[in-house]
Parts: structure tokens; sequence; C-alpha cells
């Protein structure tokens, strides 16, 4: 291929030079009587067959430039724009009014007492992580007084924000259950399909989405689990559905919740929003602790990267209920065989910010407002654009905005809509037509209206 | 679980009694051996009970009655027996026998046995769980000053003192912080190396050692299937896991000389020849571990010369620059002997013990490629490793490591401390060797000064360790690796003594 080619071309020539001199050396030089161990006999009459390559070429000279993130590749062409009028609506990463990131008071403080405290060292945490944040976490999207947690039949391990916690939870399965299907909603977080994969485990599909009505397709999602074999696990958003902002209501989780019971399908919730899509905790934490409650088994996976805006700490929680406190006690603890060959034990600091957080009522209640006030934003840009939207005369429904909820709305644009706001406005987001609504402030969300009237009109 | 087993077998045997005394009779012939039931597991109980149940009840009916009988109850029985042994054994589990209640009896977990413990990690949860005072640790590799206090470097709090409340918390690309991968880079390649300037090294900012080493791992297992990895023995014992969960085939290659306790330097390079052309060797740069035996400059040269010949791949596992010899450039020679001989090498580097960032899990891989295009190649390759491990790297590490190399004077702060550290070691390393002179050990202890680095291969046996442990409360991993880290000169005294003892 031309690039091969290339490649092998495109190595210097002082390089090749440099190395053939120096193994012209090493070779020449075999007689030389410093080699006491390797005696100049034996080195003459040995075979050295040296490959073709041996002077010039890597062993992964033929490695391909892999594409960009679909997700994180937006941010990297936004940055890439010199317009100022250019929008980022790709990651979802919360966003002020000012269009700045945000860290909470609450994280500045915690981290503060953390930098203070001369006692704090940094030594390795345990393979599971910090011990005080794993029970918070867990009595966190439990509830304090679950009984799941009062009887100790939950196994909660530390892990890297919500993307560690499913490749952890997913090793463990393909490792100690007996079913490979993982049945993942359509769509879904782009990283989910790949995770599982990496884990060993065979991602399906259900049926999600329904885009004639831009809310959930609740016939199609009975029917494809019905239809799923016997004991296969089932992946849930807890919340605020990434990407399409949109949630069974409480009557249709109770409804999925007897379909997975009845059918012996095991449960796995990704919940990266709780607290960020109602504005409250424990409303957000509804749909799981309705699968606690029947005291089944299920998996958990926790993000705190939203809710306290600690994305790049990567901060998240790993736990499995289990049916009895001495299975989760040997479930905790081939968990550690699965992390320590990966990173042996998980960062200390953002799971301490967390821990000193959650430990204080005052700064817990701090917490809570501040969150409201991002849920509270966020629902508000909704609102703002559905008004935009209306004043305009846009042709199409647009009430899907502001039933859908959380950090993303599924617009419903297309490809080609996407492409065309993203060249002619300068508004980046994903090419599924999710926008983040966070990247949204008084001052940007004319123009998004403005691009959104121009695609819907013009393509 | 001793009394929940007992539970159970005074309810079988209840439930047993109900039964006429003629089944009892038969129960007990066929199955004389049995009837100590507390020593079997729940599924062997409930498979000898249902046995049991059936053949009471086919006694009462013909041969095709009772084919259709089991067929209509089994399902039934043993969703019976199911809940009464699930509800009873787990006395406070709910049974809400309500319209799609969790008909899932008992766990999907049931099966799964307890893993066994980390033999290392395992060292310190033992130790910390020890009441005696005279106790001591010398088993995890990390740094304890001479008060046995582990240390946070000085440069690490200014450095966290001015990233506080100063930044935001967004999310690192996936590769990691490009300035963090730089500094690092000039450690690991050299601050004039012409391979960072000419942009030929693919890195990624990875979770410590552990993390580059299974970056690494799962990149050569997605391009290089056929591939194995060659490790040395012995070797730090995560690395056989890494390999393995990542599904790379594993060899060995002899490393250490039992006699003499130091390097088996004609061994090593038979290995090195007898392995097929082209094949990936794990080598650790400087401060072996766990034996603290490194190859002379010499010999390194003469391993590069070998491996070029052979076109092996060399991946160099650096977790200890700097506080090997307290110098990070002499740290690096080896690595620096392998670029000059023109080796594409794989770099691992390591920030938990140089930087004391334990918990922090701040380390880079890096590949050496042939030209800049196949280098953003290999890079945009191991980001997508990432991705579905943990997306992107954690941050806060990532800064501290940036902020002090990236600020000459914090740089300077740093070499003295890590200087400080080694030479400590350097300095325990001696008055543990003269202890033991002193005491009269009739046995060679010139290993101790002659290893470097953290750990001690001081050659005890496992049941030497044993002794150590049980007798005198010193802990550390039975191969006999003693982490030089923990000595003080408060128990250094000690420490010789109770090693001659089990020792002479």
């Amino acid at each position: 291929m031309d690039e091969a080619n290339m490649r092998v071309d495109r190595t210097s020539k002082s390089d090749s030079e440099r190395r053939l001199s120096t193994l012209v050396r090493h070779l020449g030089a075999s007689c030389s009587p410093s080699h006491t161990s390797i005696s100049t006999e034996r080195f003459e009459n040995s075979k050295i067959s040296l490959s073709p390559m041996a002077a010039f070429g890597s062993v992964f000279a033929n490695v391909v430039q892999a594409p960009e993130d679909p997700i994180l590749g937006v941010t990297v062409a936004y940055n890439k724009d010199p317009s100022p009028l250019k929008v980022n609506l790709g990651v979802g990463a919360y966003r002020t009014e000012e269009g700045k990131p945000l860290v909470l008071n609450v994280v500045k403080k915690a981290e503060q007492s953390l930098i203070n405290d001369p006692s704090r060292f940094k030594e390795y945490l345990p393979i599971t992580g910090l011990a005080e944040f794993n029970k918070l976490s867990a009595k966190l999207i439990f509830g304090a007084d679950s009984p799941a947690i009062q009887e100790n039949r939950v196994a909660t391990v530390q892990c890297l924000s919500g993307t560690g916690s499913l490749r952890v939870g997913g090793e463990f399965l393909a490792k100690h259950y007996h079913e490979r299907s993982i049945y993942i909603p359509v769509p879904t977080w782009g990283n989910h399909p790949k995770v599982f994969m990496m884990a060993g485990l065979k991602p399906m599909s259900y049926r999600y989405y329904d885009p004639s009505t831009r809310g959930l397709d609740f016939q199609g999602l009975v029917e494809d689990l019905n239809a799923a074999p016997e004991g296969s696990i089932v992946l849930l958003h807890a919340c605020a559905h990434n990407p399409t902002g949109v949630d069974p209501t409480p009557e249709q989780w109770e409804q999925i919740r007897q379909l997975l019971r009845s059918r012996s399908l095991l449960p796995f919730f990704d919940s990266a929003y709780q607290g960020f899509a109602s504005g409250s905790l424990d409303k957000d934490a509804h749909s799981v602790r309705l699968f606690v409650a029947d005291g089944g088994e299920l998996l958990m996976a926790q993000s705190y990267a939203k809710n306290m805006g600690l994305y790049g700490e990567r901060v998240g929680a790993l736990s499995i209920v289990c049916k009895s406190a001495d299975v989760a006690g040997k479930v905790e603890s081939q968990l550690k065989l699965v992390i320590r060959p990966m990173y042996s034990n998980p960062p200390l600091h953002g799971a301490s910010i967390v821990a000193t957080i959650l430990r204080s009522p005052e700064l817990y209640h701090e917490w809570t407002v501040e969150l409201k006030a991002m849920a509270d934003r966020i629902i508000s840009m909704r609102q703002e654009l559905f008004n935009a939207l209306q004043a305009k005369g846009t042709p199409g429904d647009w009430s899907h905005i502001i039933k859908q909820i959380g950090m993303f709305t599924f617009t419903g644009l297309n490809k080609e809509q996407v492409a065309f706001m993203t060249r002619e406005y300068h508004i980046y987001m994903t090419s599924d037509g999710r926008i983040s609504m966070a990247g949204l402030n008084s001052k940007n969300l004319p123009q998004l209206a403005d691009a959104i009237h121009a695609a819907v009109t013009t393509m | 679980m001793q009394a929940q087993t007992r539970l159970n077998l005074s309810l079988l045997h209840q439930d047993q009694a109900l039964f006429s005394p003629h089944l009892f009779l038969v129960t007990l012939v066929i199955t004389p051996t049995r009837t100590i039931l507390f020593n079997y597991s729940l599924s062997q109980k409930r498979t000898l009970y249902l046995k049991n149940l059936a053949f009471s009840s086919k006694l009462q009916f013909s041969a095709r009655e009772n084919i259709e009988r089991k067929r209509r109850r089994t399902r039934g029985t043993k969703m019976a027996f199911r809940a009464m042994i699930s509800s009873r054994a787990t006395q406070q589990s709910k049974w809400v026998p309500s319209a799609g209640v969790a008909r899932q009896m008992s766990s999907w977990f049931g099966h799964v046995e307890p893993a066994a413990k980390d033999p290392i990690l395992g060292v310190t949860e033992a130790f910390l769980a020890d009441p005696s005072p005279d106790k001591v640790n010398v088993g995890v590799g990390a740094y304890r000053d001479d008060n046995g206090k582990p240390v946070v470097l000085e440069c690490v709090r200014e450095a966290e003192r001015r990233i506080a409340g100063n930044l935001n918390m967004e999310y690192l690309p996936m590769g990691g912080s490009s300035h963090m991968i730089e500094e690092s880079l000039k450690l690991a390649y050299g601050e004039d190396s012409d391979f960072i300037k000419d942009k030929r090294i693919a890195a990624v900012q990875a979770l410590s050692g552990t993390g580059a080493c299974r970056l690494f791992a799962d990149f050569q297992k997605r391009f290089l299937p056929d591939s194995q990895i060659y490790i040395p023995v012995p070797t730090w014992a995560n690395h056989h896991n890494i390999w393995r969960d990542a599904r790379v085939p594993q060899n060995t290659f002899r490393y250490y000389h039992a006699e003499t306790k130091g390097l088996d330097f004609s061994s090593l390079m038979e290995d090195i020849k007898n392995a097929p052309n082209g094949s990936f060797f794990l080598l650790h740069a400087c401060a072996h571990n766990p034996t603290g035996v490194d190859p002379s400059e010499e010999q390194w040269r003469e391993i590069s010369h070998l491996f070029k010949s052979k076109n092996h791949f060399p991946l160099f596992d650096m977790a200890y620059q700097g506080f090997a010899s307290g110098d990070p450039e002499r740290d690096a020679k080896a690595i620096r002997i392998f670029l000059d001989d023109g080796h594409l090498i794989g770099c691992a580097q390591s920030f938990a013990k140089n930087m004391g960032l334990y918990g922090q899990r701040a380390g880079c891989l890096s590949i050496l490629c042939d030209n800049e295009m196949e280098a953003v190649a290999v890079k945009s390759q191991l980001q997508q490793l990432g991705r579905p491990m943990y997306s992107n790297p954690p941050v806060h590490g990532a800064l501290i490591v940036s902020t002090i190399l990236g600020d000459p004077e914090l740089k300077k702060l740093w070499l003295q401390e890590v200087k400080g550290m080694a030479d400590r070691i350097i300095g325990m390393r001696t008055t543990l060797r003269e202890n033991l002179e002193k005491l009269g050990s009739p046995l060679s202890w010139e290993h101790i000064t002659n290893q470097i680095g953290m750990f001690c291969y001081s050659g005890m046996s496992p049941e030497q360790v044993d002794r150590l442990t049980n007798e005198y409360h010193i802990y550390m991993t039975r191969n006999g690796r003693i982490s030089m880290a923990g000595v003080t000169t408060g128990n250094v005294g000690y420490l010789a003594n109770a090693i001659h003892e089990v020792t002479k």
C-alpha cells in the first residue's frame, strides 16, 4: 500500500545510517576481548538470522490510525475551529451561564480541608478503594435505610468513574456469571458496547427510543426483553437516559422490574446523573431502589463525574447487590482479582473529596443545593429553547425538548442536518443529533435556535 | 457459616421425620454414610433431599403415574424447596408473595469461590491486624522515613497547594495530560532527546506502572495477537496477572542466581538467544523487583547487542527511576544504552515511588516508533484501549507531576528529596549487613549491599519467613523479599537479630 511504502521512505537517511553503523559496529566488534561470557567461537558459528526489518522496522509499522472517538472527537474538532461564534454542545460536561466549567463550592472546600490536613498521606488505597467512600456511595444510591445495606449484602468497590465501574462489573460477569449476553438499549452511550466487548461479554440490543414519538418504545422494550434468553444481563440507565433523555415512568419501571425478575434477567444499572436529572437525589434513584426492594440481585455502576463535577478525577463505584452477606464477601474478593491486573488500586484524590462531602451533614446539604441549581439551570434552558423554536415557528413538534430529562436532548436531527449546523453555524454536537443542554446559555441559545430552524427548513 | 449449616441440618432432619418409619430406614440403608449432613454443601443437601422426597412418593404409584407426577411436580418441588432453604438460610430476606416477585430463589453468585489474598498487599493486611508492639512491616514497597512513617515529599505538598482551587477538574483528553507526558518522556528518554524532538514517541498517561503494563499488554494482544511475553524469574507477581488477563501467552527467562544471590548472566543470555526472533521481553530498567539485582552497564550493553541480533522487542518497566542510585539519569542508563543502539523500545513509567504519589496512580506508557506518522497511529490506538477501561486518566496526579517537573525550582527540590530517600535506603543496607556480620552469622550477606533499590532478596526460605512472622512479628513476602524502605535505625538491630536466629 502507498502508506506503507511512504512510511519506509520517510525514515530519514541519517537515522538509518546511524542504525546501520551501530549494528555494524556491534557485529564487527564481536571478537573483542571484553565479551567474556560469549566466546567468539560460539558467536561466529551461531546463526544470527537478521529479519529484513531488523535495523529499520518497528513491529507496529502496520498499525493504522484509529478514528476519533465520536463523542470526545467533537471537542477536538471544536477546539480546532477558529470562529469566535463556535458553540460546543458535544461532551456532557456542565457549563455555567457564562459558558465556563464549574468546580462546586463544596468541592473546593473539601479539597482545601484535604490539603491543609498535614496528617494526610498519599499511600496506596486498598484494591477495593477507600472504604468510607464505598459505604457512603452505597448509601447514596440505595438509600441509608436500604435492607440490602443493613443486611451487608452489598459488595461495593471504588472504580474509575462510570466507565471503570462498568468495565470491572463486566469483567467480573464474564468470569463468574453463566450468561455472556448483555442487552443494551438502542440508542445508548457510544462507549457502552466497547466497554462490554472488551470485558468479554456479548452486546445485544433491545428497542428503547421511538423516533416517531421521540419517546420510549415501551412495547418494543417489553417484546425484546421477553425474547432475551433467561439469565441474560440487561443494561438499564437509572435516570436521564444518555443520549435520548427519555426515561420510563415510575409505572413503567415497575413493569420492567416485574418482567426482568420473572425471566431471571440480571439488571446492570448505569447511574451517571443521580441528582442531576430532576434535582433530587432520592427521586433519581427511584428505579434502582425499586429493584433492590424486591430482594433480588443487581449490579450498579455509579459516577460522580457530573453530579459532583469531578469529571477528571475519575470517581465512581461498582456495587453488586447479592442474596446474602456471605456471597457478597466472596464476590468482593473476586472483584479484587479483576482490578489488580488492571491498575492495582484506584486513584485517591477524587474519592477523598467525595467522602469528605458525603460524611458531613453541612457539606452534604450544601451539595444538594448546588446540584439542584445545576439541574434547574438545565431545565430552564430546555424551556427557553422550546419557546424560541415555537416563536420562530420552526416546523415540527419540539415538545420532546421539555419532555426529555437530564443533560442531553435527542433533537431528532439527522446526520446531514447536524453537519449543516456545524458548517454554517459552528454548532458542535454528536452526529446522532444529541445536544448537551449544559453547554447552552442565554447568549448562545438564539444561535442554536437559528441553526435548528435553518437546518430543518433548508434540508 | 457453621451456625447456618447446623440450622439447615436440623430442619432437614425434622422434615425427614415426617416420612413413614419404613422410608426413614430405607433412607438410612441407602445412604448410610450420609447421615452426617453438615459437611455437605447446600446444593448437595438439596439433591439428597429431593431424591428422598421423590423416592417416598414413588412407592405409592405405578411407573407411568410416577413419570407424570414427576413432570408436574419437579418444578413446584424445586421452587418450594429453594424457597424453604433460602428463606430459612437467609433469615432476614423478605419473601413477598405478590405478582412479579423475584423468581430468582438463590444467588446467581453463590458458586463464586473466595479469592486468595494478594501475596503482597495481603502482607500489610496481616501486619495491621497484629497487636504486637514489636511488629515490623518490611512487606509492601512503600517508602518510610527513619521513624517508620510514610512520607509526602515537600515538592508534592507545594505542588498541591498551587493546584488546589485554581484549576477545574474537566476531563483530560483520552491520552491524558500532554504536559505530564512531555515531562515524563524527558525524564526517561533524556532532556534533549532527538526522539522527543522528532515526535517519534507514542505516549499516553497511564494508571501508574500497573496501568502502563496493562495498556501495553492489551496493545500487544490486539496488534500482534500471535506474540508472547518473556518475563524474568522472579518478577513482581502482578506482571503475570497483567499479561494473563490481557490473554497474552507468557514465557520466562532466567534472571536470578540463587547461589550467588546475583545475576545469572549466562543463563539470561542463553534464554534470550534461544527465544524465537522478534520475541517480546519485559525488562526491569533498574532496581529489579523483587531481587534488587541489576545487570552492570557492560552487561546491559551485551544484552542490547544480543537483542539487536535477535530483533527482540524490549519493554522496560521503570518503577524506581531516581530511587535506585539517587540519580534519575543514572537509573535510566539501561534505556539510554538501548536507545543508542537503535532499539525501538517500550517504556512503562511509574511515579508511585519516586514522587511518593502511590495512591494517585500517575504513570506513562511510551512506545518509540519509526517516525511521527507511526507514533500518531500508535498513540491513537493506545487511546482506544484506554477508552473502554476508564475513558480518560485521573487528573490530580498528572497535575502534580507536571507542576513539579515543569518548574525548575520544584524539580531541583524533588531531585534532592529523591536522593535523600535513596541514600537512606543505601545506608540501611550497609547497617543491616554490618549487624548481621557482627552477630557472627556464618552466611554471606554481601548481597544486601550488592543489590539495589527498595528491595533485598534475602535468600530466606518461606519456612524461615514464616518463623520471622510467627516468632518475631516481622512481616514480609514469603519469597524472602525485604522492603528496605521499612527498615529504620530503630528496628534494624531487631531485624538483624531475628534474621540471624532463623538462618543460623
